[in-house]
């Protein structure tokens, strides 16, 4: 497992569908694993009546993670030593998101070759909803 | 925030797992884990953040015998009834910072990645805090924190650092 430095081009690219037309109820499942239970992400009456917003709302970490499949499918199980993201659009219920990583550089530290990513998710109006890198060890 | 204890279980990863619709094998099936360069099941990247659920005082959990700010008979448990007597549509009860502010960044560092059976200890610390224009939310404040994530040795395993913001208003969509 894991990809190989020689193999790697700076701009080379890999892109997931992570979520077709996400479900309050994967909301919810998110909520009950992480245990962030912000009523925002699954109380459509709090949220409308007293928070102002029109729905309820993906937990940032909910995409974060679901971006994060994409990374690991790519570089490997248990390859990353960093991940980091800034959450910059909200995600509602009925978002279909794209996930995609692109080889920003290719480096050698402390012995190990790694590999530097930058990582954006897109909704379905081609809107970004969270950006960042990732970095991971290559073979 | 201090987490001093956070065991780490397979039941866990897979339930943090499936809520992400993540069904790599690496997260639930242990034979599968053990043929890979691994080893044995690891929690996915992002699954440190699930130690809210060993904070005592995590203020996004309900608790026994508190009120939850949360919808019950009224839209919410807390925050309306006490200004439902002042003015329903003051401004402040429809900023932002009623929903107790909103998530901007999350770093995690992996010094190694987490498995089933690490008991982890967890300490957050503030860092910085800064202010900004925006003009869909209006002024934004944001504040950094760094929490360390220690295994059952001491070892350091991941350092996570998130940014929360607080919106002066709704976010205009």
């Amino acid at each position: 497992m894991g990809l190989n430095a020689e193999e790697l081009n700076v701009g080379d690219s890999y892109s997931e569908v992570i979520v077709e037309d996400l479900t309050r109820t994967q909301i919810v499942q998110y909520a009950g694993a992480s245990g962030d239970y912000n009523p925002v992400h699954s109380d459509e009456k709090f949220v409308t009546e007293v928070a102002g917003y029109p729905t309820v709302f993906a937990h940032g970490m909910l995409t974060m993670g679901m971006t994060g499949r994409m990374v690991t499918n790519y570089v490997g199980d248990g390859r990353l030593t960093y991940y980091g993201v800034r959450f910059v659009n909200q995600v509602w219920p009925g978002d279909t998101l794209t996930a995609r990583a692109e080889v920003a550089e290719v480096r050698e530290e402390n012995g190990e070759t790694l590999v530097d990513l930058a990582i954006s998710t897109t909704n379905q109006d081609e809107q970004f909803v969270l950006t960042g890198n990732a970095t991971a060890r290559l073979n | 925030m201090a987490v001093e204890r956070f065991p780490v279980e397979a039941s866990h990863i897979l339930m943090f797992a499936r809520s992400i619709g993540d069904s790599n094998p690496i997260y639930a099936d242990e034979s599968h884990a053990a043929s890979t360069e691994v080893g044995s099941i690891i929690a996915p990247p992002t699954f440190a953040q699930a130690s809210a659920q060993f904070d005592p005082d995590y203020f996004l959990r309900p608790k026994d015998g508190q009120k939850w700010f949360g919808s019950g008979g009224t839209a919410s448990g807390t925050l309306v009834k006490e200004k439902a007597d002042e003015d329903s549509d003051s401004e402040d009860e429809k900023s932002g910072s009623s929903a107790g502010g909103l998530h901007a960044e999350q770093h995690f560092t992996y010094h190694r990645h987490l498995r089933p059976g690490d008991v982890l200890t967890a300490e957050t610390k503030p860092g910085e805090s800064w202010e900004k224009e925006s003009k869909r939310a209006g002024v934004l404040k944001f504040s950094e924190s760094i929490t360390e994530y220690r295994d059952q040795d001491g070892e350091l395993v991941v350092t996570a650092r998130g940014v929360g913001v607080v919106t002066e208003k709704v976010i205009e969509q």
